[in-house]
């Protein structure tokens, strides 16, 4: 017989279940709800915010037609995750190190590599690596870049750099991965300098978040490892900065690791090889997220206090989709990666049994 | 010049790295205050620090993912996976993390990486503690895999993989650990990676071997002495890449070859020796390629080890039946 005067399972759990609210500067129907913290931004900051915002939006419209023209490898859409990525990457300054996930594109152009190395790792070729920017190239292995990222906390706190951290990305069905796990429990053992975001998103793929565990917050997977942790809306973009430049203050001040959950949404496919959402969610699914937009919700703020009008925006995505269209152009102006240099670059000094084949295939490159 | 045990060459080689390079870092389960549960590692915590040499939480994907970080951010990591059989828990680190970074950036971010593990049956430990794992590992482009079969390698080896600036596996054999003394030259010497050693020269048969089996072959080489067989020696050193060039001479001498690995027979190092020697050096030989190797099955509990593992008398019966051919 159970002793419910004991222990009372069930209302520990029920206790998990009651979270804080997600923190929102601005609501779904551009409410200030925190002053303070809206009042900390000045008009250009605001403005700022949207032009990042907007150049994402159009980064993605324009990545997706290349895709439709078959000129992308692979390509995770990211519409509807502006506020969150945008959001978080400001906060990180240009000596900080980036280990980002596949759908963070935009942050790690934002970290410093160019649109037309984005371009080319889409494509598959080694250039798109070899950017001027203190990162890891997207990983695909959703859960590694955390062990990783807590590696990288460690190696800025054994060297002594000054204002600096490692921060990383992954999406919700990564912190089902055990190296989630790992990782955040090593950053927490050695208290490194480590920010983790996840940018739960809805979907992994097509299993929606509520299979993917019955932890009520994926914050709270920091808690087993003695990180703090935070939820925060998504598609506030105000949200979104503040909590990430709260945490990476508290990480450069020697506190260890912070974990910070963004509460967005996928609007489109999980890339764009194929995926078809219409074999896992409704229409009137996504139609709440959409309203939740956050696009919408701060050009409104801006609207209302003069700030931005259509016009401008339209002449901003006009320039930025230029700027893509010149991006792939110079992408496509890059030759082919040769098999050659593929094995060149397997060991520093290729083995007997490499340099063998580099000749076979210099031989053939050289009749091409 | 010292007589030194396997494991005191390999704590003397982690000792002199720690001195030369302040960016070697030793880390893993129990390798700090305990000095690793072999005591590989013992008094380089009290001598360098816990900066350098310190204990992880237990877990072999984040010891591993801690070494990537490290790697790109400047550190020449030196992690300890406590039994190889726990490798399977960083596959993803080692195979599809470390030994692609060079790979994936141009060389611009490296993985310079030595893991160190124990293997090797023969002394009954637990599952998962003994098996020879060697060929999971062989076949991963960007990743070396070293198997030292004697202290003087042992040092030297370790010494040529920590210098290394691509991910090495450095694979220990337990059996060796203690049982195993060479004279070992004071401070620093390098054995080269990549190259295998002709350990006794011969004329007869060739017998290609690596890691414990070194000996089992020198035992059967002196058998066959005996019978008046000329057996010569090659201890691979690494497994991969294999120094294919080094057998090659040698059959073109002997016309007979036996490849024998503690390891199952299927898809690895000895298999691939085979192979390469079919496939370039066939008109060499005047027999069939021989193989030793452990049998096809799930490596077995302790009591079974000692008859599972092929020992010198296999070789032997194996040799004279490729000289009889």
């Amino acid at each position: 017989m159970a002793n419910k005067s004991v222990v009372d399972f069930e209302a520990i759990k029920k206790d998990l279940a009651n979270l804080p609210k997600p923190i929102q500067i601005l609501d779904e129907n551009s409410k200030v709800v925190d002053q303070a913290a809206f009042d900390s931004f000045s008009d250009d900051d605001l403005v700022e915010f949207m032009k990042k915002m907007v150049w994402e939006r159009a980064l993605h419209e324009q990545t997706m037609n290349f895709s439709r023209q078959g000129r992308m490898g692979f390509y995770a859409p990211t519409e509807g995750e502006e506020a969150s990525e945008m959001g978080t990457v400001l906060a990180m300054k240009k000596q900080d190190y980036l280990l980002p996930a596949y759908r963070d594109l935009p942050q790690l152009i934002q970290h410093g590599a160019t649109v037309t190395e984005a371009y080319l790792w889409s494509r598959g070729h080694v250039v798109g690596n070899e950017y001027n920017a203190n990162a890891m190239m997207p990983q695909i292995i959703i859960g590694a870049a955390f062990d990783e990222a807590a590696g990288v906390g460690l190696g800025i706190k054994k060297n002594k750099e000054e204002d600096t951290i490692a921060f990383t990305y992954t999406g919700d069905g990564g912190t089902s991965q055990g190296d989630s796990y790992e990782g955040m429990n090593f950053a927490g053992a050695f208290q490194t300098p480590t920010l983790f975001i996840v940018q739960n998103n809805g979907f992994a793929i097509s299993t929606p978040r509520h299979k993917q565990t019955a932890a009520p917050s994926l914050a709270q997977k920091a808690v087993a490892a003695g990180i703090p942790s935070v939820q925060v809306d998504g598609m506030d973009i105000l949200a979104c900065y503040t909590v990430a430049k709260a945490a990476r203050d508290y990480i450069v001040a020697g506190n260890g690791p912070v974990m910070i959950e963004t509460l967005t949404y996928r609007y489109g496919a999980h890339s764009s090889a194929g995926d078809d959402p219409s074999r896992y969610r409704t229409e009137e699914d996504v139609k709440p997220w959409h309203e939740k937009d956050p696009l919408i919700r701060l050009r409104k703020v801006l609207e209302d206090k003069g700030l931005w009008s259509d016009e401008q925006e339209d002449k901003l995505v006009e320039e930025y989709k230029n700027s893509f269209k010149d991006a792939i152009k110079e992408a496509d102006a890059v030759a082919k990666d040769k098999v050659s240099d593929m094995l060149k670059r397997t060991f520093e000094i290729p083995t007997p049994e490499l340099r063998k084949e580099i000749e076979k295939f210099e031989a053939k490159e050289s009749k091409e | 010049m010292a007589k030194m045990t396997y494991i005191k060459a390999i704590t003397d080689a982690l000792d002199i790295m720690l001195e030369d390079d302040p960016k070697t870092l030793i880390f893993g389960e129990d390798v700090g205050k305990n000095g690793g549960v072999f005591r590989t590692t013992q008094g380089l915590q009290e001598k360098y620090g816990e900066d350098r040499v310190f204990d992880t939480p237990l877990a072999e994907s984040g010891i591993l993912g801690l070494a990537t970080g490290l790697g790109v951010k400047g550190f020449r990591p030196i992690p300890e996976i406590q039994f190889m059989g726990f490798s399977f828990e960083a596959m993803d680190q080692i195979v599809g993390q470390e030994a692609r970074m060079r790979f994936r950036f141009n060389g611009k971010q490296t993985s310079p990486v030595t893991i160190r593990t124990p293997y090797g049956g023969g002394t009954h430990t637990a599952e998962m503690h003994a098996d020879n794992l060697e060929n999971y590992f062989a076949s991963t482009p960007g990743l070396r895999v070293v198997m030292p079969s004697n202290p003087y390698d042992a040092k030297g080896l370790l010494i040529s993989s920590i210098e290394n600036n691509d991910p090495v596996l450095f694979m220990e054999n337990l059996k060796l650990y203690r049982s195993m003394k060479d004279d070992i030259p004071e401070g620093k010497y390098t054995v080269p990676l990549d190259k295998a050693n002709v350990v006794q020269e011969g004329t007869d048969i060739t017998i290609v071997a690596y890691g414990a089996e070194v000996n089992e072959a020198k035992k059967a080489a002196e058998t066959l002495a005996k019978d008046g067989v000329s057996a010569e020696v090659i201890d691979l050193r690494t497994v991969s890449p294999i120094d294919t060039e080094t057998i090659f001479k040698s059959i073109e001498k002997t016309h007979k070859v036996v490849i024998v690995q503690e390891a199952q027979k299927m898809a690895g190092v000895g298999a691939t020796v085979a192979s390469a020697i079919a496939e370039d050096a066939i008109l060499s030989l005047d027999a069939p390629i021989g193989r030793v190797a452990a049998p096809n099955s799930v490596y077995p509990f302790a009591q079974a080890e000692d008859y599972w593992i092929p020992g010198a008398d296999e070789i032997v019966e194996k040799a004279n039946e490729i000289l009889n051919y």
